[in-house]
């Protein structure tokens, strides 16, 4: 399998403190990989740095033969304007952006394709609310819908099943299978062990640098999650440039 | 009588057909700006850019005098100036949109009230700030409905990117590189409408006919067409209105247009569907579902 994204010695971070420090591997393409760490690891600050929000600090992100279009980014702290007056079927359908761009019409097909959408996410009936009326367990599922509506190859979601109960998370978990199941590579940040342990096949253990990569089971060992805790969050004020150099990250 | 005080002026008068023609163009191009201008949280930064232009308007009078060409072109080098140094000094660097703004229109203002201190006062600048829509020529009137087309064309091209710049900025970074350009046409049309309204109005109340149709649209419509729909109908109606009275008063007619849309407003936060006061008093039984 060729990789769809690789890491070469990338360091992304904030005023010159590295969040993601000195991170080397590769995310095969169909991967459906989830990266769990402690808070702060750097979960949030790759996944920004892979769709492109955020410039490394050093080294480089590789994504193959894919451009703007073809990743979809589902983050964590929306930073959505709720009190903004669209309904979800217009905000769902912004999604479609690829095909649409500034002037497309939305004709019959696309319509049916965002209701489809809405369905799949368990929304029908919601078309002509206000996003604001939305409660959190719904936004999300509406977001989801618009990562479908985005078909992309590369879908980038960080810690998408926050505050959704268990059967909207059952029913996400559902999609993103199937996206794998299209052979899409999906990047999943995730704090919940069990979740990724029951369906994720592939675990990169994040603590500003890499603690672990590869299957599940070998990754999220006792001894590798206790590495990881021992990870230093704040940054040091007083570090001095990095000499690149092999040796774990000395910060304690 | 009420053909004598409503339509009488407009048939007997040309300069009062004249005002009315730009009020139009004004509300048809200002009013959706305005409407976007509230929603993206920018109405004081109206405010700001309207006092910002009033430098490059002092200096086209005091290069040419009383010539609006001059007036207009230096309203409109100042207002660009300034809105693109704050828009670009907001999104490279931690300041707000508020902040890098305010010190800049402030910088401006200072320097052109300097200019016009160095000049003398003079009675006409008095037409600069409060506008003087009953003296509509030709030329002024076309460059009016000229510029109210050119910000409906260009609002229509950038639509699209605008609206989901508003309501969700990092989606539109992941999937277009449209944002960054959508957001300076924005803040360019918005000094265009300004330009057009200080010519009626006066760089002190040019915004008021933006600024009052959007807060009236926002308590009678829950969605973005609807509101943009009301505004453009608030706004021909207070100007209209407002054209009346001043013709049967002996009130100047920038200040009547906009008391009347006020006074709109007031209707509206009192009345309004939408979360108007006397609606959240006396809401009606619960619906069933």
């Amino acid at each position: 399998m060729t990789a769809q994204l690789q890491f070469r010695d990338v360091t992304l971070g904030y005023d010159r403190h590295p969040a993601v420090h000195h991170l080397d591997g590769e995310v095969a393409t169909g991967a459906l990989l989830a990266i769990s760490g402690p808070n702060g690891a750097g979960k949030s600050t790759l996944f920004r740095g892979i769709v492109g929000i955020l410039k490394p600090l050093a080294g480089t992100i590789l994504t193959g033969d894919l451009d703007v279009h073809d990743i979809a980014y589902l983050p964590q702290m929306v930073d959505i304007d709720r009190s903004f007056p669209i309904s979800v079927f217009d905000f769902v359908g912004t999604g479609l952006w690829r095909t649409v761009g500034f002037f497309g019409g939305i004709g019959k097909e696309a319509r049916g394709k965002i209701a489809q959408a809405l369905a799949a996410v368990g929304l029908s009936g919601f078309e002509s609310r206000t996003i604001g009326t939305l409660s959190g367990g719904q936004m999300q599922r509406m977001l989801f819908a618009r990562v479908l509506l985005q078909d992309a190859r590369l879908i980038v979601l960080d810690e998408p099943f926050n505050a959704v109960d268990a059967k909207t998370s059952a029913d996400l978990l559902a999609l993103v299978k199937r996206w794998h199941a299209e052979k899409r590579t999906v990047l999943a940040a995730l704090h919940d062990m069990d979740l990724v342990r029951a369906n994720f096949p592939e675990t990169l253990l994040l603590a500003r640098g890499e603690v672990a990569w590869g299957a599940t089971a070998d990754v999220l060992t006792v001894e590798n999650l206790m590495e990881a805790r021992r990870m230093c969050e704040a940054f040091d004020d007083s570090a001095a440039a990095c000499a690149v150099d092999d040796a774990p990250s000395q910060a304690a | 009588m009420i053909y004598d005080a409503l339509i009488a002026p407009f048939i007997e008068f040309e300069f009062m057909r004249r005002a009315l023609a730009a009020v139009i163009a004004l509300a048809l191009g200002g009013a959706p700006i305005g409407v976007f201008l509230m929603l993206r949280r920018m109405s004081l930064v109206g405010d700001a850019m309207a006092h910002a232009i009033l430098p490059g308007a002092a200096v086209g009078f005091l290069l040419s005098g009383l010539n609006l060409f001059a007036m207009t072109l230096g309203g409109l080098i100042a207002g660009f100036t300034v809105a693109i140094l704050a828009g670009v000094v907001a999104r490279t660097t931690d300041l707000k949109e508020d902040a890098s703004l305010a010190t800049f229109y402030l910088a401006s203002l200072a320097l052109g009230v300097t200019i016009v201190s160095i000049k003398g006062t003079n009675i006409d600048l008095l037409h600069v700030l409060f506008g003087n829509i009953l003296a509509m020529d030709d030329p002024t009137l076309l460059v009016v409905a000229f510029n109210a087309t050119i910000t409906l064309v260009v609002l229509a091209v950038i639509y699209r990117p605008l609206v989901i710049e508003s309501v969700d900025p990092v989606f539109l970074r992941t999937v277009s590189r449209a944002g960054a350009p959508a957001h300076l046409a924005f803040l360019a049309l918005v000094v265009v409408s300004l330009v057009n309204g200080f010519q009626a109005l006066g760089t002190l109340l040019a915004v008021g006919l933006m600024i009052l149709p959007a807060g009236i649209a926002r308590f009678w419509s829950r969605d973005i067409t609807g509101m943009i729909c009301i505004a453009v109908v608030s706004a021909i109606v207070a100007g209209y209105a407002g054209l009346v009275l001043s013709f049967q008063t002996r009130v100047p007619s920038g200040p009547a247009i906009i008391l009347v849309a006020a006074l709109l407003y007031v209707a509206s936060v009192l009345f309004g569907n939408v979360r108007g006061v006397i609606r959240q008093m006396f809401p009606g039984r619960h619906l069933e579902a």
